[in-house]
């Protein structure tokens, strides 16, 4: 044993610098190529290859190969009974010759004579074979001692966790990239739906028909000007189109009422918050906030609104967001017995009631939005889409949104502190 | 006729040929990077015609494992084409270790 430990300290050097190869985070390809190279170079083997095994088609691909000439196999076929044979084998060095009886080394005698295949490692790891090591002979010409078929097989584990690393690695992306996928198939299905309820719920009422599409869109507008996270946006558009959920429960008539409603109507109209609630808070939402819209859309700031008469910073921030939306679409569409308001009108309103109805900075948002539009600072289009370029080209509408961002704006700011104090 | 080729990194090989002699300078440290620059050279060189390779390992101090494979690929591909392959200025150690793994067997040592 004396005698081996030149070879024996080469060896374990090559051992040490595999195991560091297969740690680094190197290209996989290029980890294999250098494992390859250290085993050929650590025991003076003249040729070789590293194959990785497929389970499903149950072949042995080669990885690298040194030395094996072009007509060598990159693929080789194993069948059931060599599958059995090498999981029972383990991880250990097979004599390609002695091994005849298994087809495997029957069905590719003459390429492994012909490149003097000596030595078949399958590598197995947790009780799957994940890879194997064909070895040529040594330059030396002699046969493998037992020590070096441990070596062979002590670098063979690294190998072959290196490649049991590669297809774990693999099967998180290909499931991660299927779960990815319904996923998005489930989030489409979702926003189809909240679109097709909307719809519903516009269906009701003739007179305000694409209202809670509109409040959809003018609650994304509003979170996109607030530089909310996409799902955020999401969120708030799907907040804005089941608002007026419970409005499923009350009687067309009241709904569709060509007059101002009575106390009684009204009070029954009123219900739909908390009915809209109940209906959403039985479905399970990507964005929690969405049954807490519908419930405290009515809300007002100075906590005149209902249902529950909330003041500012008890009210839900989506819910103030939403109630925006509902108003401004209230404001600029026509109703069964009141003309939509000059483009004006309503700026005038949303600066009059900031900080009393509306959140002052998600009237800044919306006006800004509004305003860059008007200026083209932005490509989109979708005010005036929403609400009609001569509506959006109204006469001093540009000088009443600046007016209003400049009275409001300090305002918010002093706002927004307040809220990070409380 | 010497013809002298240089390397994109550092000057570890250096190579010069007759039309059927190639003599190829090993670096420092011959490992994976500088052996794969020797390999593709003398393949280069063989499949041009070279029938032997010389490589001088006269400033060559250390041989790692990935080293060896490559000689022993150089060795393999000389084999093939029946080219001769010949080391030269060899260290003690290198010579030592050489023997040891066999390639020794495959080449002339000068």
């Amino acid at each position: 044993m004396l005698e081996q430990s030149p070879k024996l300290i080469h060896a374990f050097g090559a051992l040490a610098e595999l195991g560091q190869e297969v740690a680094n985070k190197n290209n996989f390809q290029e980890t294999i190529r250098t494992s390859l190279h250290l085993l050929s170079g650590a025991l003076g083997i003249m040729r070789g290859g590293v194959a990785r095994y497929s389970r499903y088609a149950r072949e042995l691909n080669m990885l690298a190969v040194r030395g094996l000439g072009d007509d060598f196999p990159l693929s080789l076929s194993v069948c059931v009974e060599d599958e059995r044979q090498f999981l029972t084998n383990g991880l250990n060095a097979i004599d390609a010759h002695a091994a005849r009886v298994l087809p495997f080394f029957q069905v590719y005698a003459t390429s492994f004579e012909r490149r003097r295949i000596e030595l078949f490692v399958p590598l197995i790891i947790r009780d799957e074979i994940v890879g194997g090591l064909f070895l040529g002979e040594k330059a030396t010409g002699e046969a493998y001692s037992s020590y070096e078929k441990e070596i062979i097989c002590a670098m063979g584990r690294h190998i072959g966790v290196a490649i049991s690393q590669r297809n774990l690695l693999a099967e998180i992306e290909r499931h991660s990239e299927e779960n990815r996928k319904l996923f998005d198939d489930l989030r489409r299905t979702y926003a189809d739906t909240v679109k097709a309820f909307a719809t519903a719920i516009d269906c009701k009422d003739k007179y305000t028909e694409g209202h809670s599409v509109r409040v959809g869109k003018y609650s994304e507008l509003i979170a996109t000007e607030l530089e909310w996270s996409p799902e955020q946006i999401e969120g708030a558009a799907t907040a804005g189109y089941l608002h007026d959920v419970g409005k499923l429960t009350v009687e067309r008539k009241i709904i569709n009422a060509p007059y101002r409603i009575n106390a009684k109507e009204s009070a029954e109209l009123n219900k739909h918050p908390v009915v809209g609630f109940e209906i959403l808070q039985a479905i399970h939402h990507p964005f929690t906030d969405v049954p807490l819209a519908a419930k405290y859309h009515h809300e007002r700031l100075d906590g005149r609104g209902y249902p529950d008469g909330l003041y500012d910073r008890e009210i839900p921030y989506i819910a103030k967001v939403v109630n925006l939306a509902d108003s401004f679409d209230a404001m600029t569409t026509d109703r069964p017995y009141k003309a939509r308001r000059p483009a004006i009108d309503v700026v005038d309103d949303l600066r009059r009631n900031a900080g009393k109805q509306f959140a002052p900075e998600l009237v800044v948002a919306f006006l800004r939005g509004v305003l860059r539009e008007l200026k083209s600072e932005t490509k989109d289009r979708r005010f005036r889409r929403l609400l009609g370029r001569e509506y959006m080209e109204a006469e001093g509408l540009r000088p009443a949104i600046s007016h209003a961002l400049n009275e409001l704006e300090p305002t918010t700011t002093l706002t927004y502190i307040a809220d990070q104090t409380n | 006729m010497t013809e002298n080729l240089s390397f994109d990194t550092a000057p570890a090989v250096e190579s010069a040929s007759r039309p059927t002699t190639t003599v190829v300078v090993a670096g420092d440290y011959l490992n994976k990077l500088t052996g794969e620059k020797i390999e593709r050279e003398c393949k280069d060189k063989i499949d041009a015609g070279a029938r032997e390779i010389v490589v001088d390992f006269s400033q060559t101090d250390i041989i790692n494992s990935i080293g060896i494979s490559i000689l022993l690929g150089v060795i393999d591909n000389a084999q093939m084409a029946g080219a001769k392959v010949v080391f030269a200025d060899l260290k003690p150690e290198s010579a030592e270790l050489f023997d040891m793994l066999g390639l020794t067997k495959h080449v002339t040592i000068q």
